[in-house]
């Protein structure tokens, strides 16, 4: 298997403006109060293969898309690199970047509402010159009935459609610079459950007949547990856990994995009554030290506060970034018990 | 006598291209305490259902038939006066979007008050206990330092919960929520499910919960409704009506949600799309998409019972 895309080191932080006044007592030195910055994504390694689909899941806040952006070509670096088959786009280059496409949540604020389908479709195909302006039509019709909408709707404007239509529109868009690799940024969370299933399924055929790559970015982990090969899980912008998809599932190592596991509402549980995880996402304004999961986390131990844990592989293909996986810890009796449960 | 029971409800809609009913002949009941869940796609009018409970429907909505009978009184007839006894104090409703509910200008504290004073004359000490112990109960950590809080300096969470504990604090018969949680995280979304199921539990108060995704009222309620298209097409016990739908959309409902052991197969998809309100097709509704339809489903089915349960179907599953 070859690696179509990696990330090294990825990391993005915005600066937060300050009021006019804030700045010009800095600027007279009459305060010392340094811009203050978000780290919205730290350090995120990743490597794709060609042909697979990576799940990225975690809440909201926790950075996904912000890397899903990066990896699109939306939004530069801060610092880190980006490389696509082995060449390095960590700044944005046209040419490589065309192979990267997005399909994004909301299908009613992604489509200009007033371009008719067949713009929305050819404009950027055009544009980059991949389709003469009067070959367009056909083109479009190609488009629409790979995503299984009717040729005969490019005429159409987006509110004429429903939701899952819509976001059928925004697929064709992206497949229409012929891309080798899309990120999914929440493209079914908006959907109802039967039209999701309809749209789950055109990214599975699409992936079989064009030999697709995704990056599926969600917070649902039963979607991505049904579409994903592997699984990274974020946490307030850093990767705590990635494995294939049946090890995070089957056997979670991270804390976090284990909560979200436990919680998340599925048809096939058995009716546990578990009391869920404490706490919400702290700010990334002002991060937890340590390990930024250590203020919700049950298994908390002293050095967790003080020392963050870095990502280490505690399984072949299986990373975690968790104390309790350091050598010198024997797990005391509950935590022993709360791995056994899971496993 | 049950606490809440509607009969043969009808919603409509007049718009200028026609007269759409949200609400088809909608009839159940639910008896104190218990949990009725109502599970439905977009359009089917789960949400048409609280609004006309609340007496909330606005124009061009009207109520066009059927009863409400809340502890035996039909709030069908029910003055504006009535309304606004019964509402917030019997009745209360938590909504998707806390800050559709959230005076934004208006601390916590004086807003879960006034829901307080409205309905009673007592006195300011005496409001702020309740309304301290009311954010306690919902899982508000500091509750006297948050009532002093603004709704935008709350998480979503958060403001979920002060909405809830604005609908409990004066300990109402009915709570009608209407997907409260769909907008929250995972984590989140699980610790309000497992605090509203204990506060059921404790307080005797019914609850109905609306919501898009069958798996989230599995462990909390007692009693399912699934709605298409404006009609209950089929209810019964939550347990049983997964494990056994009766009615072919309920069945491909369930069959639709990916899950682990389908992984890398076609998920199940309901062919076609849910009829535009304005053009539903005659008799059943969900025929033109059911591989079961047959000429007989041109008529309406009426409700079939069995075995404590009810669907509206004339080829109904096992």
């Amino acid at each position: 298997m070859t690696t179509m895309l990696e990330t090294r080191d990825l990391s993005k932080s915005f600066s937060i403006k300050r009021s006019t006044l804030a700045r010009a007592a800095s600027a007279v030195g009459l305060s010392r109060q340094a811009d203050a910055r978000v780290y919205a994504v730290n350090e995120v390694s990743l490597s794709v293969a060609s042909g697979e689909v990576l799940g990225l899941v975690g809440e909201s806040g926790c950075g996904k898309s912000t890397v899903g952006r990066m990896i699109a070509g939306l939004l530069p670096a801060t610092s880190g690199a980006l490389a696509f088959e082995g060449k390095d786009i960590t700044t944005p280059s046209v040419d490589t970047h065309l192979n990267i496409q997005m399909v994004f949540q909301n299908p009613y604020a992604s489509l200009n509402p007033r371009q008719r389908v067949d713009q929305v479709v050819s404009e950027a195909a055009i544009y980059h010159g991949l389709v003469d302006k009067k070959d367009a039509s056909g083109f479009v019709s190609s488009l629409l009935k790979q995503v299984g909408l009717d040729p005969t709707y490019a005429s159409r404007y987006p509110h004429q459609f429903s939701g899952g239509q819509r976001q059928r529109i925004a697929i064709a868009r992206a497949l229409a610079l012929n891309p080798k690799f899309i990120v999914c940024d929440e493209a079914v969370s908006a959907l109802d459950v039967s039209v999701q299933a309809q749209i789950l399924n055109l990214f599975m055929d699409l992936r079989e007949s064009k030999g697709l790559t995704y990056l599926f970015i969600s917070h649902n982990l039963a979607v991505v547990e049904y579409i994903a090969d592997r699984v990274a899980i974020m946490y307030l912008g850093r990767i705590v856990e990635l494995a294939d998809t049946r090890s995070v599932f089957a056997r979670p190592n991270h804390p976090y994995t284990r909560a979200l596991i436990a919680d998340a509402p599925r048809l096939d549980s058995k009716v546990v009554e578990h009391r869920p995880i404490q706490g919400e996402l702290p700010s990334p304004l002002k991060p937890p030290s340590g390990c930024t999961f250590h203020p919700r986390c049950p298994h908390a131990m002293p050095r967790c506060s003080e020392q963050r844990p870095l990502l280490r592989q505690v399984a072949p293909g299986h990373w975690s970034a968790c104390h309790l996986n350091d050598s010198d810890v024997s797990a005391t009796p509950e935590v022993a018990a709360a791995y056994d449960q899971v496993n | 006598m049950a606490l809440l029971e509607v009969n043969n409800l009808v919603t409509e809609f007049h718009t200028e291209a026609g007269v759409a009913k949200a609400l088809d002949n909608v009839s159940f009941t639910l008896e104190r305490g218990k949990v009725l869940g109502i599970v439905g796609e977009s359009g089917s009018g789960k949400s048409v259902t609280a609004f006309s409970l609340m007496n909330l429907v606005e124009k061009p909505g009207r109520i066009a038939g059927g009863e409400i009978l809340f502890n035996g009184e039909n709030l069908r007839n029910a003055s504006v006066k009535r309304w606004s006894q019964l509402r917030g104090d019997r009745i209360a409703m938590v909504f998707q979007d806390p800050m559709m509910s959230l005076n934004p200008v208006m601390r916590i504290g004086a807003q879960l008050g006034e829901t307080i004073a409205i309905h009673r004359k007592v006195s300011r000490a005496e409001i702020n206990e309740q309304v301290c112990a009311a954010l306690k109960r919902v899982g508000i950590p500091a509750p006297v330092e948050r009532m002093r809080a603004y709704p935008h300096e709350l998480s979503g969470g958060m403001r979920q919960r002060v909405a809830i504990a604005n609908a409990i604090v004066n300990s109402p018969d009915l709570i009608i929520a209407d997907e409260p949680t769909t907008a929250l995280d995972v984590t989140i979304q699980a610790q309000i499910l497992y605090e509203m199921k204990n506060l059921a539990r404790a307080s005797g108060t019914a609850l109905i919960w609306i919501t898009h995704d069958i798996s989230v009222v599995k462990d909390l309620a007692d009693e399912l409704c699934v709605m298409y298209a404006g009609r209950i097409i089929e209810r019964g016990p939550v347990a049983e009506i997964i494990r056994n739908p009766l009615h072919p959309y309920t069945r491909g409902l369930i069959d639709s949600l990916p899950q682990a052991e389908n992984h890398g197969k076609r998920l199940y998809s309901i062919p076609g799309a849910t009829p535009p309100l304005l053009s539903l097709p005659p008799g059943c509704t969900f025929a033109p998409r059911c591989s079961r339809a047959t000429g007989e489903c041109h008529k309406i089915p009426p409700v079939f019972k069995l075995e404590g349960r009810e669907y509206r179907c004339f080829h109904p599953l096992a």
